[in-house]
């Protein structure tokens, strides 16, 4: 068996983890937003928001594969704003970023989430009545208090992606270099006679990115952690 | 003046309608707890909007329901102390002090090489507060209020969580911050000793109600505010250390009348104020004799009032001022107490500081 990686593989490797990067780093200050106004804020319709936002997490991913293709494929009104402004995403690795994006953005939101919900609001209390204005206690107490939170919302997002096929495949296909992350690679090789071993190297790969970046969690979050310890 | 604060709000069975002015110096909001004393000082600081109401701080308007003025709490200029500290656990102590220096108006006010000499935390600077005791992290939360340039402090119950050692401690801080640097405090405190060492003006609380607010000494000697119950009233007086004695005891001087303690660490001369537990002021209608007690004060009874038990509180004058005795009813009648009455009050306990 040759343990080398193909150009094909290769490519859904780089591919993957481009998808995976560009849908965690987008979709976190809207994650961080969200996890702040739900914990944090009271206003009308936050409990339609919570369940909007857990909404992947639940429905069948096919099913939020086809909804975002109702909605952004070329037919969709936000496909057409999307591609009136020089972002197609029908069909293209962008259109995979999204998918990948929606789908871990419930594991994101609650973790943030919850590591709002354990800063002291109190603390930012004693900060405002030192003068600090609301975004600077923001920036400057809960911010640091949450980068953990923050971090592990980020990793497992990111882990989510590089795992997402159903919403994926359903949404922008399984074209090689565009679309074809490393499961709809997996997937396409196992429906070819002698695919298998192309298909054992990409599991291999898959597990050995999501070990690295478990570790790289684990080592950044005990890092921020020593730094922002009561003790 | 320095504060006015006027306010209504309703925070669960508590209906509170308050009224009061607070003058240069210390103030106590001084009652139970839940009697709407941290209801209050969260309201001046802009944690908490009441319903209705009107404050304002130096002529400065803070909050006015009538024409809808809230300024945020970071506009508002109050240094606020809390009770527990509260210091940002990622920062250091530095950090901590200084979070707020950026917000602070230019001009006077206390330095940091200032702050931090007075407050004894140079070898904390570098140390993160979660390695700090109880009273080095009150004194750090005292400094970073400090080096806002408040035009005000507020402190809510700041030593109620330190031992009574480390309140020892921290007290003095809160006197010099009243003496040296001329900053308006409004302090709240259930504990009558710190209020009869610290405070100028009381405010007593009761129920949400303001009971009787006035000069310290006037308001811990009227037997009729006892927002702690009779059980922990007390009087204040205005004292004088006169000399040191061979064996130990120390000799106040009180309007007149010499009060005996045992050894006090006090230069004669230096000015200080005592607090007398109504509950260890004896009566005597005679001149005590063959009594272990060393301070029988002459007294004539002002008033009597009944408590809601078997209990009641009578106000006499001393030489040194008034003070409040806590006998029981059957005593008054049974020594044919009344008002203008001449008697001794034989007093068994004087307490200059928090024990």
């Amino acid at each position: 068996m040759d343990v080398g990686l193909g150009p094909a593989e290769w490519e859904a490797v780089r591919l993957s983890i481009r998808v995976s990067f560009v849908a965690t780093v987008a979709s976190l200050p809207v994650g961080l937003f969200i996890a702040y106004a739900l914990a944090r804020w009271d206003f009308p319709g936050k409990q339609v928001l919570n369940g909007l936002v857990h909404l992947p997490l639940i429905l069948p991913p096919v099913v939020t594969g086809y909804l975002l293709l109702l909605a952004f494929g070329p037919q969709g009104g936000g496909g057409r704003v999307l591609e009136a402004l020089g972002m197609p995403i029908a069909f293209r690795w962008t259109g995979a970023a999204l998918a990948a994006a929606v789908m871990a953005f419930p594991l994101m939101v609650r973790a943030i989430r919850l590591s709002i919900e354990a800063v002291d609001p109190k603390l930012e209390a004693a900060a405002a009545t030192l003068g600090a204005p609301r975004l600077w206690v923001f920036l400057t107490i809960t911010l640091p208090l949450i980068l953990p939170g923050l971090l592990a919302g980020a990793i497992l997002a990111f882990a989510k992606a590089m795992g997402e096929f159903g919403a994926t495949i359903t949404f922008v296909s399984n074209i090689p270099g565009q679309t074809q992350t490393i499961p709809s690679a997996i997937y396409a090789f196992l429906q070819v006679p002698g695919g298998e071993n192309a298909a054992l190297r990409l599991v291999v790969v898959s597990i050995a990115v999501a070990m690295g970046a478990l570790l790289l969690s684990e080592v950044l979050a005990r890092r921020v952690s020593a730094r922002v310890a009561q003790g | 003046m320095s504060l006015t604060v006027r306010l209504r709000h309703q925070l669960g069975v508590l209906s509170l309608d308050i009224a009061f002015e607070a003058p240069p110096g210390v103030t106590v909001l001084f009652g139970r707890s839940g009697a709407g004393k941290t209801t209050v000082i969260n309201a001046v600081a802009g944690l908490l909007r009441p319903q209705s109401g009107h404050i304002a701080v130096n002529g400065r308007t803070l909050f006015a329901s009538a024409e809808g003025v809230n300024l945020p709490p970071h506009q508002r200029r109050l240094g606020y102390i809390f009770q527990d500290g509260r210091l940002f656990p990622h920062m250091t102590v530095r950090k901590n002090l200084t979070f707020g220096q950026r917000f602070a108006p230019p001009g006077g006010g206390p330095r940091f090489d200032e702050v931090v000499e007075l407050l004894g935390i140079e070898a904390l600077l570098a140390r993160r507060p979660g390695s700090l005791s109880g009273g080095e992290r009150a004194r750090v939360a005292i400094g970073r209020a400090l080096l806002t340039r408040p035009a005000m402090l507020l402190a809510d119950e700041p030593l109620a969580s330190l031992d009574e050692a480390r309140k020892a401690e921290i007290l003095p801080f809160f006197e010099r911050l009243r003496d040296e640097l001329d900053l308006p405090i409004l302090y709240v405190s259930h504990a009558p000793d710190e209020v009869a060492r610290l405070a100028t003006t009381v405010v007593a609380l009761q129920h949400g109600r303001v009971l009787r607010q006035g000069p310290a000494d006037a308001v811990l000697s009227d037997a009729r505010v006892t927002p702690l119950g009779l059980r922990e009233a007390g009087a204040m007086l205005e004292a004088r250390v006169l000399r040191h004695h061979e064996d130990g005891l120390t000799e106040l001087d009180a309007g007149g009348t010499s009060l005996f303690l045992p050894g006090l660490d006090r230069a004669p001369g230096t000015a200080l104020r005592v607090r007398l537990p109504a509950q260890d002021v004896m009566l005597a209608v005679a001149q005590p004799e063959g009594l272990s007690a060393l301070n029988v004060l002459p007294a004539q009874v002002v008033a009597i009032d009944a408590g809601a038990g078997h209990d009641a509180l009578v106000t006499l004058d001393t030489p040194g001022g008034r003070i409040l005795s806590r006998v029981t009813q059957r005593s008054v009648a049974a020594l044919g107490l009344r008002e203008g009455r001449r008697v001794y009050a034989v007093v068994k306990s004087v307490a200059v500081a928090p024990p």
